[in-house]
C-alpha cells in the first residue's frame, strides 16, 4: 500500500544522496586543486563547505520530523541511520575543506619535488564512499560488509605516505612545512575512508538491525 | 592527569525474548476456536509470562479480542462456541470439565474498551466482587476500597464522593474505577480489552501509567490497535492475523526489527 | 475569491411544512376527542357526585340517585385490580426474564413461547371471561372444593380470586412485552461487567439487571392496571355480582364492581332519564379511580427512578 509516509521517507534519501554527490565532489576537487595548485579552486572548494553544513542541519530536520510521526522497525531504523549517514557526510566535507586549506598554502609555497600518490588515495577512499552510498540506495548488506575491509589497503598507503614524508622532512629541513601540509592531506583522506566504513556500517544495521560497529576492538571493559 | 573513565550508562536492557527468563503463567497449546463453523482462531500456541505486560495486536478481527475473551471463559457465553486445544493457567487446563468459570473469573480479572460502571456509587461498584465473595464487615470493606482505589490512581479524585454516582465520573475516571473494581478482588491475571481506545490522550496516557505500576502486583495482558501503545506499554508482543499467530516476541524486538514480513508490514502500516 | 453566496434558503420548503402541519393536526385531533370526551363525562357526571354517592352501601335499589351510592363498587374495582397485580407481575417478569437472560436466541421453544404471547395479546376479553369459568371455576375450582371436602361450592363458583387471576392472564402479555423492552434497554456491558468479577448468571440479574429495569417492569405495571381496571367482560362470569349486602372479605368472596355497575345501569333501568346522571356519576368515579391508580403506580415508579438515577 502506498503511504505518504514513503513520500517523505524517499524525500530523505533523495536529500542524503544530493548532499554526497556534494561532498564526493568537494573531495575530488580538493585534492585536484592540491595536486594542479589552483588556488582559486581551493579556495572555491573551502567557501562551498557551508552548503554541505546546510546539508545537514536540513536533513537533521527532516528526520526529527519523521520521527515525530512515530515511525517503527525498518522505517525508525532508517531515519535513524540516515541521520548518522548525514553527519559523516557532513564530516567527508570538512575534511575536503581541510583538503582545501593544504591546497591553498601549498599554492603559495614552491612545488615539492616528490612524488606521493594522493590522487591514488583519494581514489580508493572515494570508491569506498561511493559503494558504501550505493549499499544504502540497494539496500545491499552484503556490498556493505565487503567495502569494509578495504579500509586496510587506505591504511597501508597512508602509512606508506607518511614514511617517505618523514624521510624527506628528516633529509631536508627545507620542506618540512610542505610536507606537513601534504601529511595532513593524507590523513584526510585516511579519514574520509574511515567515514565510508562507518556509513557501510549503518548500511548493515539498517537492513539487518545488526550492529556491527566496533567489533574486533578489544580492551578491559569499563566498570 | 588520569582521563576520567565514565561509568557505563545504564541502559534499559529490553526484556528477554519470551520463555528464557521469567516464569510462564498461562500457556496456550493449540487452540483453535469455531463460531459454529467459522474458525475463528487457528491453532494458537504462546506462552505468557507472569508480572510482565503482554500486547495483542493486530488488524480487526485479527481474533486477538478472541483469545483474550478465551482467558476468562467469557466466550461461553455466546452460543455456538467450540474450543479445541488447551489454556493452562498456572498448569491447570481452564477448560477441563471439573472448573467452575465463576471460580476463575475471581482470579483472571478483565477491563472493557467501553467502560462500564454500575450505576451505583462509587463504593458499591468497587465493593461488588467483595461482596460476592462475601465480604461484608464495613471496616474491612473499606479498607480493601481504598487500597483498590489507590492501586489505580484514583483515590484522591474520589475520596471525597465515594457515595457519589459513578455514573457522574470523567471517562478516564470511570475507566479507572473499573481497573479498580477489577483489582479489588486481588485477581492474579488482569486481560484489557483495548482499555483506553475511548479515550482522550491525557486519561490514555494516566491508563498507561497506571499499567506499568500495576505490572509489578498482577500480570497483565492488553489488546490494543495502537501501535505506539503497545510498543510504549509492554514487555512481550503478539502479532495476530486472521486468527493466527504471527509473530511473539519481546516487545523491542517486534517494533524495532519483527522477523516476519507479515509483522514488518503492519507495523509500518502497509497493509492496505 | 468570487463573492460567496448567502445562506439564505433558496424557495419555500412546503414539504417539511406541509408534513410538520399534518403531525400537529394529528395530534390535535387525538386531544380534541379526548378532551371532549372528559368534558363530556365530567360535566354530565359532577352533579351527581357526592360524598353520600361515594361512601354509601346501597340497598337493592341503585336507580335513585338520592339513596344510591358506589362504595362497594369502588372497592370491589380497587381489590380485584391489586390481586391481579400481585399475580401477573411476578409471573410476567419471570417469564420475560427467562426469554431475554436464559432462552437460547432462536430455538423452537423461544419462537413458540413469544408466538403464544402475541397471540395471547390478541385474544377477545370475552373469550379470557369463558376460559376463566371453563379453567379456574370449573376445573380447578370444583376440583379444589372435592379436595378440601368442601360441603357446598366455595371455591367452584364466581369468586374475586378467579376474576383477578382471569385478568391477570388477560394482562400478562403486556407485562411481559414492557419487562422484555427494559431488560434489553441495558447494555450488555454491564452484564459482562459482573460476569467478569466472578458473579453467576443469577446473581446478575438480581443485582443489576433487575434493579435497572424495575422502572420499565412498574410501566407494565401501570399499563395492565389501565386496561385491567376498565375491563367487564373477563369479570362477567368470574366473580362479579349484581349485587352484593355487604363487602368482600374473603378470596373467595364476589365482588361489585364499577363498570359493570354501568352495564347494570344501562340496560336495567326502568327510567333512564332517572338513572342517566348516575351513569355518567359512575363512570366519571371509574375514571378518577383509574388516574387515582395509575398516579400513585406512576408516583412509585418516578422515586425508584429518582433513586437509580442518584446511587442505586
Amino acid at each position: 500500500m502506498e503511504r505518504h509516509f514513503d513520500n517523505e521517507i524517499n524525500a530523505l534519501k533523495e536529500r542524503l544522496l544530493t548532499m554526497a554527490s556534494h561532498a564526493e565532489a568537494a573531495v575530488n576537487q580538493a585534492v585536484q586543486a592540491l595536486t594542479q595548485r589552483d588556488l582559486d579552486l581551493a579556495l572555491r572548494v573551502k567557501d562551498s563547505d557551508s552548503v554541505i553544513d546546510q546539508f545537514e542541519i536540513e536533513i537533521d530536520d527532516l528526520a526529527i520530523h519523521l520521527l515525530s510521526k512515530a515511525p517503527l522497525a525498518s522505517d525508525l531504523r532508517f531515519v535513524t541511520v540516515a541521520m548518522k549517514i548525514s553527519q559523516n557526510l557532513e564530516r567527508v566535507g570538512d575534511e575536503g575543506a581541510k583538503i582545501a586549506k593544504r591546497a591553498r598554502d601549498l599554492s603559495k609555497e614552491p612545488p615539492l619535488k616528490l612524488s606521493v600518490d594522493l590522487p591514488k588515495m583519494s581514489e580508493l577512499a572515494l570508491e569506498m564512499l561511493k559503494a558504501a552510498l550505493d549499499s544504502f540506495v540497494q539496500r545491499d548488506p552484503a556490498a556493505a560488509r565487503a567495502l569494509i575491509p578495504r579500509d586496510k589497503a587506505v591504511d597501508a598507503l597512508h602509512k606508506d605516505i607518511q614514511r617517505v614524508l618523514t624521510e624527506q622532512m628528516t633529509s631536508d629541513t627545507e620542506t618540512i612545512k610542505r610536507c606537513l601540509n601534504l601529511m595532513i592531506a593524507a590523513k584526510s583522506l585516511e579519514r574520509i575512508a574511515d567515514h565510508a566504513t562507518n556509513i557501510a556500517e549503518e548500511v548493515v544495521y539498517l537492513c539487518e538491525a545488526a550492529d556491527i560497529r566496533h567489533a574486533g576492538k578489544t580492551g578491559p571493559p569499563v566498570t | 592527569m588520569a582521563i576520567p573513565i565514565s561509568p557505563k550508562l545504564s541502559v534499559p536492557q529490553p526484556t528477554a525474548a519470551p520463555g528464557s527468563t521469567g516464569a510462564s503463567l498461562i500457556e496456550i497449546a493449540s487452540l483453535s476456536l469455531y463460531y459454529g463453523p467459522a474458525k475463528a482462531l487457528k491453532e494458537i500456541s504462546l506462552s505468557i509470562r507472569e508480572r510482565v505486560v503482554t500486547a495483542f495486536i493486530g488488524p480487526s478481527g485479527c481474533g486477538k479480542s478472541t483469545l483474550l475473551r478465551c482467558l476468562n471463559r467469557m466466550n461461553d457465553l455466546i452460543d455456538g462456541v467450540r474450543i479445541e486445544g488447551s489454556v493452562k493457567i498456572g498448569g491447570h487446563d481452564i477448560y477441563a470439565h471439573d472448573v467452575d468459570a465463576i471460580e476463575l473469573r475471581k482470579r483472571v480479572g478483565m477491563v472493557f474498551q467501553k467502560s462500564n460502571p454500575f450505576p451505583k456509587s462509587v463504593y458499591d461498584n468497587v465493593a461488588y466482587g467483595l461482596r460476592l465473595q462475601g465480604m461484608s464487615k464495613k471496616s474491612e470493606l473499606d479498607t480493601a476500597i481504598e487500597e483498590s482505589l489507590r492501586g489505580a490512581a484514583l483515590w484522591d479524585e474520589v475520596k471525597d464522593r465515594l457515595h457519589a454516582s459513578a455514573l457522574g465520573l470523567s471517562g478516564g475516571q470511570q475507566q479507572r474505577l473499573c481497573i479498580a473494581r477489577a483489582i479489588a478482588i486481588k485477581p492474579e491475571i488482569i486481560l484489557m480489552d483495548e482499555p483506553a481506545s475511548a479515550l482522550d490522550p491525557i486519561a490514555t496516557s494516566r491508563i498507561e501509567d497506571l499499567i506499568q505500576e500495576l505490572k509489578k502486583d498482577f500480570t497483565i495482558v492488553i489488546v490494543t490497535h495502537n501501535m505506539q501503545q503497545a510498543a510504549r506499554m509492554s514487555d512481550d508482543t503478539a502479532f495476530f492475523y486472521l486468527g493466527e499467530l504471527v509473530e511473539f516476541d519481546s516487545t523491542t524486538k517486534i517494533f524495532t526489527n519483527p522477523k516476519q514480513k507479515r509483522t514488518e508490514d503492519y507495523v509500518t502500516g502497509r497493509f492496505g | 475569491m468570487t463573492g460567496t453566496r448567502s445562506f439564505k434558503s433558496e424557495r419555500f420548503d412546503f414539504a417539511s411544512f406541509f408534513f410538520s402541519g399534518l403531525t400537529g393536526l394529528a395530534t390535535l385531533l387525538i386531544v380534541g376527542i379526548l378532551a371532549t370526551i372528559l368534558i363530556n363525562i365530567f360535566i354530565n357526571g359532577f352533579p351527581g357526585l357526592s360524598w353520600h354517592f361515594v361512601s354509601t352501601i346501597p340497598k337493592k335499589d341503585f336507580f335513585d340517585l338520592a339513596t344510591t351510592g358506589v362504595f362497594p363498587m369502588i372497592v370491589g374495582t380497587t381489590i380485584r385490580v391489586m390481586v391481579m397485580t400481585i399475580f401477573v407481575l411476578p409471573v410476567g417478569v419471570i417469564t420475560a426474564i427467562y426469554l431475554t437472560e436464559y432462552a437460547p436466541a432462536a430455538s423452537l421453544v423461544t419462537r413458540t413461547i413469544r408466538a403464544a404471547i402475541n397471540n395471547l395479546a390478541g385474544v377477545p376479553s370475552i373469550v379470557f371471561g369463558l376460559f376463566g369459568l371453563g379453567f379456574f371455576i370449573n376445573f380447578i375450582g370444583k376440583n379444589l372444593d372435592a379436595l378440601l371436602h368442601n360441603p357446598g361450592p366455595v371455591w367452584g363458583q364466581p369468586a374475586l380470586v378467579w376474576a383477578s387471576l382471569t385478568l391477570a392472564v388477560m394482562t400478562l402479555p403486556v407485562v411481559i412485552v414492557a419487562t422484555e423492552e427494559s431488560l434489553r434497554a441495558i447494555p450488555m456491558g454491564l452484564r459482562e461487567a459482573s460476569l467478569a468479577l466472578g458473579a453467576t448468571k443469577l446473581e446478575t440479574i438480581l443485582k443489576i439487571v433487575l434493579p435497572q429495569a424495575l422502572p420499565g417492569i412498574m410501566t407494565g405495571g401501570i399499563l395492565a392496571i389501565s386496561r385491567a381496571a376498565g375491563e367487564v367482560a373477563p369479570i362477567l362470569f368470574t366473580g362479579v355480582a349484581y349485587y352484593m349486602a355487604s363487602l368482600p372479605h374473603h378470596f373467595s368472596d364476589q365482588f361489585m364492581d364499577l363498570g359493570y355497575h354501568v352495564f347494570v345501569l344501562s340496560t336495567q333501568s326502568p327510567n333512564i332519564e332517572k338513572t342517566r346522571p348516575i351513569l355518567y356519576a359512575t363512570v366519571l368515579v371509574l375514571l378518577a379511580l383509574t388516574f387515582a391508580l395509575n398516579f400513585v403506580a406512576i408516583l412509585i415508579r418516578a422515586r425508584v427512578r429518582k433513586k437509580l438515577r442518584a446511587l442505586g
